[in-house]
Formats: C-alpha cells, sequence, structure tokens
C-alpha cells in the first residue's frame, strides 16, 4: 500500500508540473513569435504595427470568447461567421435604410447575435440535434437571411467623419483619448469583455456547470443539474458574444457585403483551439483564447511584414493549428499514462 | 497436474520513479488454472503485459518449455502461443463475429476477402469449443457473456495458443454466465493449455483455479494450492492484514425505525409493478440476476429515467420525482454502478466533483466560493478519508475506491438522506472494499439510509439489513438478515413469473 501511495503522489507532481509547463507553451510562443517578427520583419516592431495586430483580433476575439464556452460543453459553433455577417448587416440595415437611431441598430445587432445563438441552443440542447448539424444549418440560415432582408445590397455603418453616427468608431475603435492621437479604444472593449467572460467561466456556478457538462453530461444530469436549460444558455451567451463580434466587425470594416461571413467562424475556433482548450470538451481557459487570438493576428500581420502575402498567412496559420493541436494530444496522453501507472 | 510450460523468474521492471515489480516469479503449468491475485497497483497487470510484450522487462528471465525466452512485442507473444484476453471487450461492435476473430489475418482470395472461408473456420472454431455462436451475427447483438466467449475464442485461434491470461473475465456476467464460461475454461484446460485467471472474486477462485499466486506491492508473496488454503488466507496474503467487516446475523434497524422512502408500484419498461419500504439507517440489498431490473428501479427512483406509472413518497411525502433535480432535492442520491460513465467528471477536480450538486449553496454575489469548495472537500476527505494527494487533484488520477468516495463525498454534503449503492464495489480491489463497507455500515449507524444493489451475494449477505430480491422485473422475495442465506435469495431470484 504505502509504495502504491508514493507512485500516485509521485505521478501527481509529475503531472502538474507537466502541465503547468503547457500552460506557459502558448504565452511564451506569442511572446517569440512578437519578437522574431520585430527582427525578420519590415516595419513591424512600430506603434501602428501594434495597434493593426490589435484591430485586427477585435472581432475575431469576440466570436472567441462565445465559441469557448461551446466548445468546453463538448460542442462547436459553425454559424459564428454568418452570424456575425448577418447581425452586422441588420445593424446597418436599420441604420442606413430604416434611419432608426445608431444605439438601436446596435442593440438589433447584438438581438440577431443572441437570436441566433438561442436558436441554437433550442436545436442541440431541446431538440437533441448534433452541434455540428445544428449550427451547420444556422450557418446558412443566418447567411441567406441577412441576403434576403437587405436586397443583397451592401450595408454600410457610419464612418468617423459622419455627422450621425460619427461616434460610432471613436467608442469602438480608436479616438483621440488620453492625451493619444488613436488610442485603441477597441482594445479597451475587449479586455473588459475578456474580464467578464474570464469570471463566468472560471468563477461563476455557471462556468462550473460549462466544464461539468463538458467532462461528462450524464453524470451532470444526474447531480441535479438541468442540463438542458443550462445548454440554451451557454449557446445564447456565444450568441451575445458573436453579436458584439458584428459591432467590432462593423466599427473596424464599415461595409458589410450579404453572403460573406463563412470560413469566419473558422477564425474564432482556431483561436480557441491554439490556446490549448479541447475540442474534446471539459477543460480550456480563456485566457488560453486569447493568447490564442493573438498569436493568429501577430502570425498574419507578422508574415505579411516578411512580404508574405495572404495564401502564406493561411498556410502557417494551419500549421500553428496542427501543431497546437498536436501539443494538446501530447499532454493528454502524458496525464492519462500517470493515470494507469 | 502438467509439466512446467512458463516460468517467469526474478522479473524487475522499473517506471520514472517507481519500481513496479521487483522480484516477481510465476510458474504456470499445463491444464491448470493459476490464479493470480494482489490488490490493485499489486503489479499483476504490468507483469502480463511483460510476458505479453507489451513492455519489455528490466532484468530477470523467461522461461517458455524449458528454454529462456526473450518477447519482443505483442506479436511475437502471439506466436509463441501467449495469447491474453483484456478485463475491457476489445470487439468491434458492428462487425461479425468471424471478422472480429480474424481481425488483421483475414482470408483473401486475390484481392478480395474470402467472407466464405472465414465464416466456415470462424464455425469450425467455434464448434470446437462448444459455441453455438452463428459466424455472421453482428457482434453487438450478443450479450456481454457471449462476447467474453468470442473474445476467448479469437484467443485461442492463433495456432498453438500454449498459455492463456485471462484478465478479469467474469466482471460483466452474471451467475449462470459464469458457470458457462467456468465449464469452457474446465474444457480449455482439458487440452493441456495453461490458464492465467486475474479475478478480484475471491469466492470464483475457490470453484476454478488450481493454484493461487498472490502478488503485493510489486512482490512475489506465495504461491498456494487452492485445495488446501482458505480464502480469507489468500486475502490476508493480499493485503498483509485482516479485513472485511463482521458478517450481520440480525438486523440493526429497530422495529419502529421511521420509514424514510416508500415506492409504490413502480412500473416502466423493464420494471413491473415494484414496491417496496426503506427505514432509516437500514441497509436494504437488492439482489437479482443482471436483468432483474434492480438498476432501472433506482433509476426511477433518481430520476434518470421517467416511470410509467407508481408513486414515491419520502418521509410519508408523495414526492414527485420526474428528472434527476426532483430527486436530488428529495434528499435521494445515486452512485451508479459505472462510476466512470454515470458519476464523475473525470476531467474535473475532486472538489469540483464534490461540489457539483450543491454549487447553489457555495456561490457568493453570484461568484463561485472556491475558498468554501475547499475546505468542505478537505472536511470530507478527512471524515471519509479519501486518499488524494489535493482536493484540486484531478478525479481521474485517484483509485477506484477513492473515486467512489468522492461521489459518496458528493451526495452527503448535498444533504442526500437516502444513498443508492448500485454494485459500489465492482472494480475495487480488496482492501478499499472494505473501506467502503465499513463506510456504509457507518452511514447507516449515522441514521442514512442506504440501498445496495449488488450481485455478490456473500456482499450483500455481509451489509445488508433486509435483502429485497428481483426477478425479471418484479419483487418475487423480501428476506430478513436472520433468515437470508444464499440459496433462499437464488431461488427467489430465479422464480419466474409465468404470463
Amino acid at each position: 500500500m504505502a509504495k502504491a501511495d508514493k507512485k500516485n503522489a509521485g505521478g501527481e507532481t509529475l503531472a502538474h508540473s507537466k502541465i503547468d509547463l503547457q500552460k506557459m507553451l502558448a504565452p511564451a510562443a506569442l511572446v517569440i513569435l512578437y519578437v522574431f517578427f520585430s527582427f525578420a520583419g519590415n516595419n513591424f516592431f512600430t506603434l501602428d504595427t501594434f495597434k493593426n495586430i490589435l484591430e485586427s483580433s477585435y472581432y475575431i476575439g469576440f466570436m472567441a470568447f462565445g465559441v469557448t464556452f461551446i466548445i468546453i460543453t463538448g460542442g462547436i459553433d459553425l454559424s459564428l461567421g454568418t452570424v456575425m455577417m448577418c447581425s452586422a448587416l441588420m445593424g446597418a440595415y436599420v441604420f442606413k435604410q430604416l434611419q432608426w437611431p445608431l444605439v438601436v441598430a446596435l442593440l438589433v445587432t447584438l438581438g440577431v447575435g443572441v437570436f441566433f445563438g438561442f436558436l441554437n441552443g433550442i436545436f442541440v440542447a431541446k431538440l437533441k440535434l448534433p452541434p455540428f448539424i445544428s449550427t451547420l444549418g444556422t450557418m446558412m440560415m443566418s447567411q441567406g437571411i441577412g441576403s434576403i432582408l437587405t436586397k443583397v445590397q451592401s450595408q454600410t455603418w457610419p464612418t468617423a467623419t459622419e455627422p450621425v453616427g460619427g461616434w460610432f468608431k471613436k467608442v469602438f475603435i480608436r479616438a483621440d483619448i488620453f492625451g493619444v492621437k488613436g488610442f485603441p479604444v477597441g482594445a479597451l472593449w475587449l479586455v473588459g469583455f475578456f474580464i467578464i467572460a474570464t469570471l463566468i467561466l472560471h468563477k461563476t456556478k455557471f462556468g462550473r456547470y460549462v466544464f461539468a457538462i463538458g467532462s461528462n453530461e450524464e453524470a451532470a444530469r444526474l447531480s441535479g443539474i438541468n442540463v438542458d436549460n443550462w445548454k440554451v444558455a451557454v449557446y445564447t451567451l456565444s450568441g451575445f458574444f458573436v453579436g458584439m463580434a458584428g459591432i467590432m466587425y462593423a466599427a473596424a470594416y464599415t461595409t458589410i457585403t450579404p453572403g460573406t461571413g463563412n470560413g469566419q467562424e473558422m477564425n474564432g475556433i482556431t483561436g480557441v483551439v491554439i490556446g490549448g482548450t479541447s475540442m474534446a470538451g471539459g477543460s480550456g481557459t480563456m485566457a488560453g483564447t486569447l493568447i490564442g487570438v493573438f498569436i493568429m493576428a501577430v502570425l498574419k500581420n507578422g508574415l505579411s511584414a516578411c512580404g508574405l502575402q495572404a495564401p502564406w498567412q493561411t498556410f502557417f496559420t494551419g500549421l500553428v493549428v496542427i501543431g497546437a493541436v498536436l501539443l494538446d494530444i501530447y499532454r493528454t496522453k502524458a496525464a492519462n499514462k500517470v493515470k494507469k501507472s | 497436474m502438467g509439466d512446467i510450460i512458463l516460468k517467469m523468474s526474478g522479473i524487475q521492471k522499473y517506471f520514472p520513479g517507481v519500481h513496479a515489480l521487483d522480484n516477481a516469479h510465476l510458474e504456470v503449468r499445463s491444464g491448470e488454472v493459476l490464479a493470480l491475485v494482489g490488490e490493485n497497483g499489486a503489479g499483476k497487470s504490468t507483469l502480463m503485459k511483460i510476458l505479453t510484450g507489451i513492455y519489455p522487462k528490466d532484468g530477470g528471465t523467461i522461461e517458455y518449455f524449458g528454454e529462456e525466452i526473450e518477447i519482443h512485442g505483442p506479436k511475437d507473444a502471439q506466436e509463441r502461443g501467449i495469447c491474453i484476453v483484456h478485463q475491457e471487450l476489445n470487439l468491434m461492435q458492428d462487425l461479425t463475429v468471424a471478422e472480429n476473430i480474424f481481425i488483421g489475418r483475414e482470408n483473401t482470395k486475390g484481392i478480395f476477402l474470402d467472407q466464405a472461408a472465414q465464416n466456415k473456420k470462424t464455425e469450425e472454431l467455434l464448434a470446437s469449443l462448444n459455441l453455438h455462436i452463428p459466424a455472421r451475427t453482428q457482434v453487438k447483438r450478443l450479450t456481454v457473456a457471449k462476447q467474453q466467449m468470442v473474445e476467448i475464442a479469437k484467443a485461442l485461434s492463433h495456432q498453438n495458443t500454449k498459455v492463456l491470461i485471462m484478465d478479469e473475465p467474469s466482471t460483466a456476467l452474471t451467475n449462470s454466465e459464469i458457470e458457462d464460461l467456468f465449464k469452457f475454461i474446465r474444457r480449455l484446460k482439458a487440452t493441456g493449455v495453461g490458464i492465467i485467471y486475474i479475478s478480484h472474486r475471491m469466492d470464483e477462485l475457490k470453484q476454478i483455479t488450481d493454484r493461487i499466486t498472490v502478488m503485493r506491492d510489486g512482490q512475489y508473496v506465495d504461491t498456494v494450492n487452492t485445495a488446501e488454503t482458505t480464502i480469507d488466507q489468500v486475502v490476508q496474503m493480499m493485503v498483509g492484514r485482516v479485513i472485511y467487516e463482521e458478517p450481520k446475523s440480525r438486523s440493526n434497524v429497530p422495529a419502529d425505525a421511521p420509514v424514510i422512502l416508500e415506492a409504490e408500484h413502480l412500473v416502466s419498461n423493464d420494471v413491473k409493478d415494484v414496491s417496496f419500504q426503506l427505514r432509516k439507517g437500514e441497509i436494504l440489498g437488492f439482489a437479482g440476476l443482471m436483468g432483474a431490473g434492480r438498476t432501472e428501479t433506482m433509476r426511477l427512483l433518481c430520476g434518470a429515467d421517467e416511470k410509467d406509472g407508481g408513486t414515491i413518497k419520502v418521509k410519508g411525502r408523495e414526492t414527485r420525482i420526474n428528472n434527476p433535480r426532483d430527486a436530488v432535492n428529495a434528499g435521494i442520491g445515486y452512485l451508479s454502478e459505472d462510476r466512470k460513465l454515470f458519476g464523475l467528471c473525470l476531467g474535473l477536480s475532486v472538489a469540483d466533483n464534490t461540489a457539483l450538486p450543491s454549487l447553489d449553496m457555495l456561490t457568493k454575489g453570484g461568484l463561485v466560493d472556491d475558498n468554501k469548495i475547499h475546505a468542505v472537500t478537505s472536511e470530507y476527505v478527512d471524515k471519509i478519508r479519501i486518499k488524494t494527494p489535493a482536493t484540486k487533484t484531478l478525479i481521474r488520477s485517484l483509485s477506484g475506491g477513492n473515486q467512489q468516495k468522492v461521489v459518496i463525498a458528493k451526495w452527503l454534503y448535498r444533504n442526500c438522506d437516502v444513498l443508492i449503492f448500485d454494485e459500489p464495489t465492482k472494480g475495487i480491489d480488496v482492501g478499499a472494499k472494505s473501506e467502503i463497507y465499513k463506510l456504509m455500515n457507518q452511514l447507516a449507524s449515522e441514521g442514512k439510509s442506504i440501498i445496495m444493489i449488488s450481485s455478490e451475494l456473500p456482499e450483500l449477505l455481509r451489509m445488508s439489513d433486509r435483502v429485497v430480491v428481483m426477478c425479471e422485473g418484479r419483487v418475487t422475495g423480501e428476506l430478513d438478515i436472520a433468515e437470508a442465506t444464499q440459496e433462499k435469495i437464488m431461488t427467489y431470484a430465479t422464480r419466474r413469473e409465468v404470463d
């Protein structure tokens, strides 16, 4: 018996030190990439590039925060990208075409995200459709609806110089405040919601249930947790984050084209995966997701600073995904080995 | 008994930081069943993995038919005639029996499979083992026992199997299926095959084995002739101490103890009009063969399945239980026979698992109070002696017995007065078993009411104050512990209703 105990205790510390090392891997990779591109890239280590990196990560970050919850429950959301576009499209439509106030347009944008999230939740939790299928369905539905309602016309949000709604970009993207010209306000939103998402995931009952459901749904149900309702809540919350992503996308890019958004979901999901969240559910962190999103953004801007264009950026992002998941598998294996010994 | 065909001596095995096997011995003779016993972590599996070529050994010798050999990998072991039937079935459920048996060495004609020849060969093999299973049946259509036999047939389909290792083959089997398995083993040993039989079920060893080799903490303890030893002696060798709670000869429950739980006319697909009462401080045993509807009845009580009829009264009041949440709120906690599937979130920590049903009580201003969770968990870790390095430890790194205790802690903290233990000692080694027994008795004496489903009759007779016997979804008998015997229980358990 005594020997067996020692063995367990030894295995445990081993596992902990390994996992901790793994936790440091993603942040370390981010720093290394940044330093590397600072030397290798043209004009990479500048304030402007830094702002570009930030600005290209806002909307991806929000999508990734939302889908982190879903992936930890063991689900997936393929409708992220098209719902984001649909929500931005609808917001612009009611603002420009229907002349509704900008604040209302923003609420519409959020509302569209929440609506599709709720719909996904109902499909997955109540109607028991596999998440892959139901979100594949809403992915197409949201893309179609956006085009139908706007009669396939591009919609525009106000630019910074417009008299009506000129504050839009200033509030969400950049403004001359704190004595800084072009201060990246969006980063405040991203960080603010990152903190909120972190608290929800790691510090609330809701978050605990997210992990429990992802780890063992049936055990969670038998523990008296109303799994179905919580799942609807998870997808709805994610929908809210997607609506926020719609706002950030609108603020960054102004013009929204109907029928787009396909493929954007992969940016969000990729960020989550690079951040170390397991696609099998039950484990993951919000901080990992944030770092994953930034790794992608640094990679993109860095490669472009090295003169490598979009195809190379896509190629290398793919490589990073494979690497990150391989690490995840390696980590799971290491943990299992400890269990068996 | 035949000649020694396999001799492992002085086997050493090191894992990083662990001396897993220290001077392990094993001798197998042709035509014998050798039991290999020891607690979890005693080194049985490691030794078998060395024998079947999964791990290389770090020291010692293996003699096979008088010749010293080195085993290079699983395929090498198979070719030499050393085969293993693993505890978990490794069959592909959607493939046929024949396809499973010949997986990896299919019969081919040119580039095409020769199904006909393969099926014929399979049927010959099965017939030679006196098994009546059609070769073309999908494996998932067979009972677990039959699947087990297929697994054994697969092991024997390798030409010239001389040593067959069976790792807990009876875990998933009912008593009558175990009988079939034993008949099968006896036929097999008559052909001169040496069988290594690993089991946690002590009563089986007496029935089927010729000799018993005991291991403890990675070391060889002793080998004894089964006929000349008692189970208690074997168990003592395994744990190095005397164990087990004293068996009960009469009920510990006073006659006027209040009724806590009353089930009346419960009906579902597999449950046919089941009624019973549970008193405060009682351990109520549920006996029956597999498929008797015991687990199904309990799943109705804990809201895991919806019932089609019947009422449940908790402390005299009729209580609606339509989902697990209702049951938990009524103070009914269920400990499933399959902890990993139904009881625990393996990826979460000891603390999070303990707190899971009770998180409502553990939040402060909307946020989870991790300090309190830690404090509560530590309290239970001490109280029911959960062996864990920390409350933050992932539950999957604990042993089966300690995992079971975490499930108990989770319901105790949720303030459950009724605890339903479904096969509470399944897959748990002997030392931990006695701890679980002690704990159950302690809980009962503190006034908790316990329902215990068990397929091990000695365990039921040791623990229960009263035994309810079920057969095919019905209650066929109820016995006070004073009058209960294995024979009486079995009579009731096989009393089939003729419709």
